[in-house]
């Protein structure tokens, strides 16, 4: 009985903050930061201790019914708490990051209500059992992440706002009718390793109507992920203050849309269902066109966060890429680069919101010498870009690797083209910033002591670091390689 | 519980002779009914899903004779989230004189919640004729509440909605001449042999529909409604949008259900459903354009009135002679689906107007470049405002996503599958309004704004309201099968 | 045709005439009226529905008694709106009340 209550219990870590921060008064600080950040704990212990029995094979689920005939289930298991990790760590360090920047701003029981009601989404997606729950939770992050967009009120970020509901409301709509067919046609399935039986002789029996169900969740599932041509809402998201935009693209919104895509093709069809319906490829076609073109698009970019952006469209559909390819290998790889981007890709966005608070820099032609003004920014940023490129041994080299080394085994090499391309392509869109930030002069005035706030400072080193510890310690039964090992062998059945 | 059913319309007609007479207990008569009144409409519904239709004959004459009421799990689902809006709607009254117009609310809004029960529970046309009478007479009155300039908002509303009684008499008059009874499942033994009397159900039905239309706002029939909703007290519209509209949905659900169909029945069924496609695009597309706070609601309430038609050309084909058991659960989908809408309706439809009375106390205008930044100043009104919108267009984890859900699959059951863009778009159509006039909530304010203290009563009500619609889709399963118990 | 269903058409044609006129003309007091007439059309179908059997089916009948009822406070009720509404034309139209 209170196995079952398990994934509430997760749930309930971040909820719980988040009805009572809507009732404090702004300025209410140590209160609302307490809650915040003993939530995170809760949820960060939690899942570390699930974590060890989920991997020796324990499964806890818990049901509700929604209408006659579908439930609602929350399970854990592997995959779950492995977005589930990357996600409660990184929201711990987003709070801290964002009391820091918000300090004496006013709305900030608004915003962090609002972002623990995110971080509730979020969990509610990892944990989702089944087509249904997914839907519901994830339609739920579109609209508690507006308020986090639009929070500065501007006109620009009104706007912005906009075009980011405009988007993802409109990709609901294949998403939903995608799910009620699916349910209409197989009865109310679970998320199951490699598909469920039904799916199979449904496959089977219905391939037509099959592969359009598939393209019409993965349209609804494509806009989050920002897959080319619905990423457009993304590099304007970027008027968002930029803890959201940490959050945004590291944790929450596009790693739930990727995360999507992976339940769909994995543990919805199955593996061998969906490349017998032969909508691997040009999956797979896509997911490399979109890696291209955020690279390109990355290029033309003198903003940091605009930078930031389209690089982050370009490296989450690595993860599409690994689960379109059928190997083992490769999806091993594409699944460890969920963490590894998104501790890169958060490194990156911290140091970004420090450059912009501290110097009031935004753009990259600004950026010469800051190397010398803010060492320990600079640092973490070159160590995430390093990461990002691909080099050794960071763990970013790693997912790339397998990629690579799996695209071979599935008999598709024109995808290590792509990689390498890419490779080069991150190399010449990040080496220049880390070439201006440290061969470069420039006169940014001098400052006695700690460069900036520590409340910002400490976030961005500690990420930073957790790239270099998470590429080192790849041979560690829970790190998240082998974690993505362990995912992969299931979902291959191996 | 059988002798309860009388007392849902008895007791508030009682309650609202009294407050005419004493005004001044007028607010706590009024809470005290409601509150009952919520937990006498639980216990009916848990009783209809226990032992099924509560069946009632007054007096103890049977029918023809006397007067019977009926209790199924339609009207149980009518009763139960009417009675939750008159109670929400109670609490905010009481914080304002203002949003009640005159101290004549209790007592007006007493006897059209008796009104609306009778509907509800009413077992033969007769009794159904002169509650929706009832209802038109208590509304109008209602309405009229707003003073000088809701006058003649009200006498349009009267004409056009005494008008639609007419062909609704009318088509009575036609079934009974034909059947001999009033009662509708008498007719139904009657009428066993549609090939003979297609021709009559069909007029009798197009009667019916023109006649109840009118009273629901159906498009092309809905001039009256966005001025009689928006010029009427802060605290009558809510009642008006989500309530009054329903019992001639009401009745037209039942006499739909309760007819036999042929080909001439279906095709009708079809045209309406398709007029209900039309008004979802054009009461979204009109609250688009709107400049007042009050009126985008109103259109608003214009396009969701599509959708309840939408039940039509899903139910019918269970009602052919020749119908399977897919066509049966398609129904009872549909049924559930219609239902839960309709409910989630009534509540985010009433925090919303309930937000706009809060929004207007507070800056004493519902033009909505005037409420510019209301986000800071009025935070609960502005927050239940967004999350009804979002109820309203059917997102997670919302009441009426549970309904779309279900209409949805319906809708793919019986494969008439054009009925799919409305259900669709008209979701992101009432996205698209509610964020439009977010935009402006969440905007800088302009310095000098004017800004009164709203009640605390006020907002908390409108706000407890739009979360109930907005959370109640995850534990809504048991209550959505409970809504098909006795219909067909 | 039979007496009855003469009177039922010309029950008809009377409660087309008043809707119509009811719908096309501006003046309140004279929709009112036509309102009324319509439902003495309505009224004539039913009472032309009853004398179809011997004796007059009482239960027609006492619908078009609470018809009638009905008619007359509703028409009370609108005259009294059509008062205010004149009333309230000279004072601004605001259109939307607190």
């Amino acid at each position: 009985m209170s196995a079952s209550l398990i994934p509430f219990a997760v749930l309930a870590t971040s909820l719980i903050p988040a009805v009572v921060i809507f009732f404090l008064p702004d300025d209410a600080t140590r209160i609302r930061t307490t809650l915040n950040l003993g939530g995170a704990a809760a949820k960060v212990a939690l899942v570390a201790a699930l974590i060890p029995a989920a991997v020796d094979g324990e499964r806890f689920e818990w049901r509700s019914a929604f209408v006659p005939g579908v439930d609602l289930v929350l399970r854990v298991e592997p995959f779950a708490l492995y977005f589930l990790a990357l996600s409660s760590v990184l929201w711990l360090v987003t709070t801290i990051y964002a009391v820091g920047y918000f300090r004496d701003t006013p709305g900030r029981s608004r915003f962090f209500g609002f972002f623990s009601l995110c971080v509730v989404a979020t969990t509610g997606i990892a944990l989702a059992g089944n087509p249904v729950t997914f839907v519901i939770f994830y339609e739920l992050l579109t609209l508690v992440t507006y308020p986090l967009v639009v929070h500065e009120r501007s006109a620009a970020a009104i706007a912005g706002a906009r075009t980011y509901l405009v988007h993802t409301l409109i990709g609901g709509v294949p998403l939903l009718i995608g799910v009620v067919w699916l349910t209409e046609r197989v009865g109310s399935i679970d998320f199951a390793d490699r598909g469920s039986d039904a799916m199979t002789q449904f496959a089977a029996r219905e391939p037509v109507t099959a592969t359009a169900i598939f393209v019409l969740i993965l349209a609804g599932l494509a806009v989050k992920a920002a897959l080319i041509p619905v990423h457009g809402w993304l590099p304007r998201a970027m008027v968002a203050p930029a803890p959201v935009s940490a959050l945004l693209h590291a944790v929450a919104v596009v790693k739930a849309g990727v995360f999507g895509i992976v339940l769909l093709v994995d543990y919805t069809y199955g593996v061998d269902v969906a490349e017998r319906l032969g909508v691997l490829t040009p999956l797979a076609v896509l997911a490399s066109a979109t890696i291209v073109y955020g690279s390109v698009m990355a290029l033309r970019q003198d903003g940091i966060k605009a930078r930031l952006a389209y690089s982050t469209v370009s490296q989450v559909a690595y993860v599409t890429l690994g689960v379109a390819v059928v190997s083992a290998t490769a999806t091993t790889g594409g699944i460890a680069h969920i963490v590894n981007q998104g501790l890169m890709k958060i490194t990156m966005f911290f140091c970004a919101g420090l450059f912009a608070v501290v110097l009031g820099i935004t753009r990259i032609s600004d950026l010469d010498g800051v190397g010398r003004r803010m060492p320990v920014t600079s640092a973490a940023f070159t160590v995430a870009a390093v990461g990002m490129i691909g080099i050794p041994p960071m763990a970013g080299f790693l997912s790339k690797w397998y990629l690579a080394v799996g695209s071979v085994e599935a008999g598709q090499p024109w995808v290590l083209g792509v990689l390498v391309a890419s490779s080069l392509l991150n190399a010449a869109y990040f080496f220049p910033i880390v070439h201006r930030l440290w061969w470069k002069t420039g006169d940014h005035g001098r400052v006695a002591g700690i460069e900036a706030p520590p409340s910002l400072l400490v976030p961005a080193a500690v990420t930073a670091v957790a790239t270099v510890v998470v590429g080192l310690v790849a041979g560690w039964i829970y790190s998240p390689l082998n974690l993505a090992r362990i995912i992969t062998e299931g979902i291959y059945g191996l | 519980m059988t002798s309860l059913l009388p007392a849902f319309v008895v007791v508030p007609a009682l309650v609202a002779t009294l407050v005419a007479m004493i005004p001044r207990i007028g607010a706590v008569a009024a809470g005290a009914t409601a509150l009952a009144g919520v937990v006498a409409a639980v216990a009916l519904t848990l009783r209809v899903s226990a032992d099924g239709p509560v069946d009632v004959a007054l007096g103890g004459w049977a029918e023809p004779v006397g007067i019977a009421l009926r209790a199924d799990g339609l009207s149980a689902a009518f009763v139960l989230f009417t009675a939750v809006v008159v109670l929400v709607v109670t609490v905010f009254a009481s914080g304002s004189s203002a949003a009640r117009g005159t101290p004549f609310f209790w007592a007006l809004s007493l006897a059209l919640w008796s009104g609306l029960n009778a509907v509800y529970v009413a077992a033969d046309l007769f009794n159904t004729y002169v509650a929706l009478e009832l209802v038109t007479v208590a509304a109008v009155g209602c309405v009229a509440l707003g003073g000088r300039s809701a006058a003649a908002p009200a006498l349009r509303y009267l004409l056009v909605a005494v008008a639609g009684s007419l062909w609704f008499l009318l088509a009575v008059g036609l079934l009974y001449a034909r059947t001999g009874t009033l009662s509708l499942r008498l007719a139904l033994d009657v009428l066993r042999d549609p090939t003979d009397d297609g021709a009559l159900v069909a007029t009798v039905l197009i009667l019916a529909t023109v006649g109840l239309a009118l009273k629901s706002a159906l498009v092309p029939l809905h001039a009256w409604l966005p001025p009689a909703h928006a010029g009427a007290p802060a605290a009558v519209s809510p009642l008006m949008s989500a309530v009054v509209i329903k019992a001639s949905i009401f009745v037209l659900y039942r006499l739909w259900t309760s007819l036999p169909a042929d080909a001439a029945t279906t095709s009708l069924a079809v045209l309406v459903g398709a007029v209900g496609s039309v008004a979802v695009l054009w009461g979204s597309l009109a609250a688009l354009r709107q400049a007042r706070l009050k009126r985008v609601v109103a259109y608003s309430t214009v396009a969701q009135v599509g959708y309840f038609v939408l039940l039509l050309p899903l139910v019918v084909p269970a009602l052919r002679p020749e119908a399977d058991d897919a066509a049966r659960a398609v129904a009872e989908l549909a049924v559930q689906g219609t239902v839960a809408m309709v409910a989630a309706h009534a509540l985010a439809k009433s925090a919303m107007f309930m937000a706009a009375g809060c929004l207007l106390h507070a800056r004493g205008t519902d033009e909505i470049a005037a409420l510019r930044g209301a986000v800071v100043t009025n935070p609960g009104a502005v927050l239940a405002f967004g999350v009804a919108g979002v109820a309203l267009a059917g997102l997670p984890p919302a009441l009426a996503f549970s309904g779309k859900w279900q209409l949805l699959t319906a809708v793919l059951e019986s494969g008439q599958w054009w009925w799919l863009i409305a259900l669709l778009g008209g979701g992101l159509l009432t996205a698209a309004y509610t964020v439009r006039v977010l935009a402006v909530f969440v905007a800088e304010r302009e310095t000098g704004t004017e800004n009164t203290p709203v009640p605390v009563r006020m907002t908390a009500a409108t706000l407890v309201t739009a979360v109930a619609a907005g959370i109640a889709g995850v534990a809504s399963a048991g209550w959505l099968a409970t809504t098909t118990v006795g219909v067909f | 045709m039979t007496r009855p269903e003469w009177f039922v058409a010309l029950g008809l044609l009377v409660f087309a005439l008043g809707s119509v006129r009811l719908l096309f003309v501006r003046d309140t007091v004279t929709r009112l009226v036509a309102l009324n007439i319509a439902g003495a059309g309505v009224f004539l179908v039913l009472i032309a529905l009853a004398a179809r059997t011997d004796p007059p089916d009482p239960v027609l009948h006492a619908l078009v008694l609470t018809g009638i009822v009905i008619a007359v406070s509703v028409t009370g009720l609108g005259l009294v709106l059509i008062r205010r509404s004149d009333d309230g034309a000279d004072e601004s139209r605001d259109g939307d009340a607190p």
